[in-house]
């Protein structure tokens, strides 16, 4: 997966128009912020807030939003961190050429990530999950002079939105079972959706829907890709924002969809397994920030592991190690960025020796880090303690899940030395010299964010009951109460620490031998995801280029065949399911002028089948439609025959004008394809026939035909029926239809004068 | 195609026919007619001008290409439609007029009803011969 490139190009050093964008863009994520501060005594005291207005009224869809702890908790941090990236980007993004565009994304991102957390509508929901998968692919593929970029961000477009359609009828019929859309009374028939025979497919399509936006196994591969985005999009969508959203839904669905086994096993065992794998991948990394979007898969992972239990101390410490993840990674990927930026490389081999020049990062990305190896007095001790106090609390396997977390939190403790270590004070390479200290607007915010996880840490209540407990309470479905602390006495959670940093500091220690060893692991694994989902892009392509070529080769006699079997056998289906077979059918007494006309038709389509020349098949498909006007005439309908009779004689001047450019017909080979036609249409005429009797052996109990007769003359003056439908009753259909002549014909004159063009050159 | 016959018998025909689809587009609300059939008749005129006289006289006897002729039909069909709504009613609803004429008669009504006939007689008219005009032209 090595896909991604040493460093992000296309900067150009000169004042760029929409510079003032950049100063203004943390305004409005600070604004929200405050707003939401405000309301934070409310949430902790376990109000909830809903408005919002009527959407949809016929179906009741509402463009809804509802706030309790659990969206409030990932809005703070979406605004939250928002502050920081845009400040942040403002500073990296800095003189780039199309700096309008990058925080038209951003905002877009940000609008979409918010509406999607506070949506108290299902389809709301939706709507705004869409948008989220929509604007980071435009982010990922900010960069679309690379085509890694490009790639990168089609993949992950392709992944979640399978998800999110997958998740879309997911969402319909758990709306169907709860009768409504509304998400606090889809929230209060757990029950109710748990009993039903549907709840199986429900669950398995939101996972997929959540999985492929969170990355989870066997989806994980789009997201070490997506590292092809500007790293502060990086920084943004790995803390706080688009791959939370699968972990957000989790959370969301939980007090309908959980407490069963299904919910417990799949999330468990899909969770630890994408941690498990994402932690072998991580140690691999040389890229930084590679490594680091391999630890937030393992974050997701972990997450998702512990969201699968019920028990409060699982769920408690999963909220918690995402307030803790998102701090870290957002100030860790930050810190990359700043390397990348100063030392024009963000290689762990080609850096070293950048701690004696850049005083301030290496304090930012020490703090960080020691965050996310979870060392005291960080938040991060915090929320290790916990994983562990909630690993041995699920219920279903508690072991497994206790030895994956010691193992990927091991496998953070290295990737933690790797950024904030290696290349601050490993020894200096040759070629990088004179690298200086970033600019203030850049280390700003990894400082502050890194420093938020020590005060937390240190003061645990300001999160824990503010932000955890109305979350846990939310996910839970019930009111609960969590004390964070920093200090629990010697206990076996404290014991599985400790063994967690040895471990750790022994891979990290012994990390070029490891790496040795994996590189030769993976060198004989068949195959990886990355390269199954090209192939599988492939093998798509291969089949669309196939039936393209067999389908809609431009031989106008293989696409009538086509659509003439196609149709015969959907109407062939049709006639054996309606069981009308055998249909009684009285011969109807026809008087000579009926005879004559039937004579006509019939006669013009033997006469067009077997003609040798195409002037005289044309004669008599001619001959043919006017024996249908006269039919049409003898049963009264004699606009409708008036028409055909027109349409005929068009009909013929516009083939007479064709006829002339048409190949002139093969005597030879026509007899090859000539019987299989004349079945065919033989074929469909029957079944057409048939279809006709049948429907017309059912009472046809329309109302629209007394109203119209009704109607005709008081309100719209006319007698004739057909022509007040067609202008009045029905005026905006023939409205539609008349653009579609327009239309066709301007269509057409653009395929002559083509065919004009090429005839004479 | 240089037929004396043709030519002779086409001036006077299609001034006929051309008179009827009018004819026939008028009379479209009461009795067998309209807009539609009314512009393929009028189309059928223009057809048998261009075969009799060729298609470079056909098209200056249009005068304005068929293509614009198609188009102002479908815009005469939309505003007509329009007309609905400065009365407060949904576009495309039928709007009458009544004038009162002299004593025996009961007067003509007027409506967007006939207008939006008219956009589609043009509209259909225009569509036809821009095909004609260009399968003749291509050859």
């Amino acid at each position: 997966m090595g896909a991604v490139g040493d460093t992000e190009g296309r900067k150009i050093d000169q004042a760029t128009p929409g510079r003032w964008i950049s100063l203004l863009s943390p305004v409005l994520p600070t604004i929200f912020t405050i707003i939401l501060m405000v309301h934070m005594p409310d949430i902790s005291a376990g109000k909830e807030f809903s408005f919002g207005v009527t959407w949809v009224e016929a179906l009741g869809i509402d463009l809804r939003f509802y706030i309790d702890g659990l969206s409030f908790l990932f809005a703070l941090l979406i605004s939250g961190i928002g502050i920081f990236v845009t400040i942040y980007a403002a500073a990296y993004m800095r003189g780039d050429i199309d700096l309008r565009r990058f925080y038209f994304y951003l905002y877009l991102f940000m609008v979409g990530m918010l509406g999607l957390v506070l949506a108290g509508d299902l389809i709301t929901l939706f709507v705004f999950w869409e948008i989220t998968t929509i604007s980071s692919y435009l982010l990922i593929s900010y960069n679309n002079t690379s085509a890694i970029a490009r790639r990168s961000a089609l993949q992950a477009l392709l992944v979640t939105t399978l998800g999110g359609l997958c998740l879309l009828v997911g969402l319909l019929l758990l709306a169907s079972l709860a009768e409504s859309f509304d998400l606090v009374q889809v929230l209060a028939t757990g029950e109710t959706v748990r009993a039903s025979p549907l709840y199986l497919p429900i669950l398995i399509l939101i996972l997929i829907g959540a999985f492929c936006k969170s990355a989870q196994l066997p989806f994980h591969f789009w997201l070490p890709n997506a590292m092809a985005a500007p790293t502060p999009v990086s920084a943004y969508l790995h803390s706080a924002t688009m791959v939370k959203a699968g972990i957000y839904l989790l959370a969301r669905m939980h007090p309908v969809l959980a407490h069963t086994e299904y919910w417990e096993w799949i999330l468990t065992c899909t969770g630890a397994a994408t941690a498990a794998v994402a932690a072998l991948a991580a140690l691999r990394q040389t890229d930084l920030k590679l490594a680091l979007a391999y630890t937030t898969l393992i974050a997701l992972g972990t997450l998702t592991m512990f969201l699968g239990s019920d028990a409060s101390a699982a769920v408690a410490a999963a909220i918690t190690f995402l307030i803790v993840h998102s701090f870290y990674k957002a100030a860790l990927f930050m810190v990359v960025g700043i390397i990348d930026k100063q030392a024009g490389t963000r290689n762990l081999n080609k850096l070293g020796g950048l701690g004696h020049s850049m005083h301030i990062t290496v304090i930012a990305a020490s703090a960080a880090a020691l965050s996310m190896a979870g060392f005291p007095p960080f938040l991060g001790f915090i929320g290790k303690e916990l994983k562990y106090e909630g690993a041995l609390a699920v219920a279903s396997e508690p072991a497994l899940v206790a030895t994956v977390a010691v193992f990927v939190n091991a496998v953070t403790v290295t990737v933690a030395g790797m950024v904030a270590i290696k290349p601050f004070w490993k020894k200096k390479p040759r070629h990088i010299s004179n690298v200086q200290e970033a600019p203030l607007g850049m280390w700003i915010s990894p400082l502050i964010l890194s420093g938020l996880g020590l005060t937390f840490g240190m003061a645990p209540d300001l999160v824990g009951g503010g932000l955890v407990e109305p979350a846990l309470s939310a996910i839970l479905g019930i009111p609960e109460t969590i004390k964070l602390k920093l200090w629990h006495g010697i206990n076996i959670p404290l014991l599985m620490s400790i063994l967690t940093f040895v471990l750790g500091v022994t891979m990290y220690l012994g990390l070029r031998r490891m790496r040795a060893w994996l590189a030769w692991d993976f060198k004989h694994a068949p195959t990886n995801a990355d390269q199954l989902w090209d192939k599988s892009l492939d093998l798509l392509k291969a089949f669309a280029a196939l039936q393209t070529r067999i389908l809609q080769n431009g031989i106008m006699r293989r696409y009538l065949t086509v659509i003439f079997v196609t149709v015969s056998l959907a109407l062939a289906y049709a006639l054996i399911r309606s069981g009308q077979f055998p249909m009684e059918y009285a011969w109807p007494r026809l008087n000579l002028k009926e005879w004559a006309a039937l004579l006509l038709t019939v006669g013009g389509a033997y006469m067009a089948g077997s003609a040798r020349k195409p002037l005289i098949a044309i004669c008599a498909l001619g001959a043919l439609g006017v024996g249908i006007a006269l039919i049409y005439l003898f049963l009264g309908a004699p606009d409708v025959a008036i028409t055909q009779l027109l349409v005929e004689t068009l009909y013929l001047v516009l083939v007479a004008a064709i006829l002339p450019r048409l190949p002139v017909f093969n005597p030879g080979r026509k007899v090859l394809f000539r019987p299989r036609d004349a079945t065919l249409g033989a074929v469909l005429g029957l079944l057409v026939t048939f279809s006709l009797l049948a429907v017309l052996q059912t009472p046809l109990e329309s109302p629209t035909t007394e109203f119209f007769e009704k109607a005709s003359v008081p309100e719209a003056h006319g007698r004739n029926i057909v022509n007040v439908i067609l202008v009045d009753f029905r005026a905006l259909d023939t409205f539609g239809e008349i653009i579609v002549v327009f239309t066709a014909a301007v269509a057409a004159v653009t395929l002559l004068g083509h065919q004009l063009r090429r005839g004479k050159q | 195609m240089n037929s004396l016959i043709l030519q002779t018998a086409t001036r006077v025909l299609v001034a006929l026919i051309l008179l009827f689809s009018i004819y026939m587009l008028l009379r479209g609300h009461n009795y067998p007619g309209g807009g539609f059939i009314a512009g393929l008749i009028a189309a059928s005129a223009f057809a048998l001008f261009a075969i009799a006289w060729g298609m470079e006289s056909a098209q200056s006897a249009l005068k304005i290409p068929p293509s614009t002729l198609a188009a102002s039909g479908v815009l005469i069909a939309a505003v007509s439609g329009m007309l609905g709504l400065f009365s407060g009613e949904a576009p495309f609803s039928g709007q009458w007029l009544q004038i009162t004429g002299g004593k025996n008669t009961g007067g003509i009504t007027i409506s967007n009803v006939l207008i939006f006939d008219i956009g589609v007689y043009f509209a259909v008219l225009g569509a036809v011969l821009t095909l004609i005009f260009a399968l003749e032209e291509s050859n």
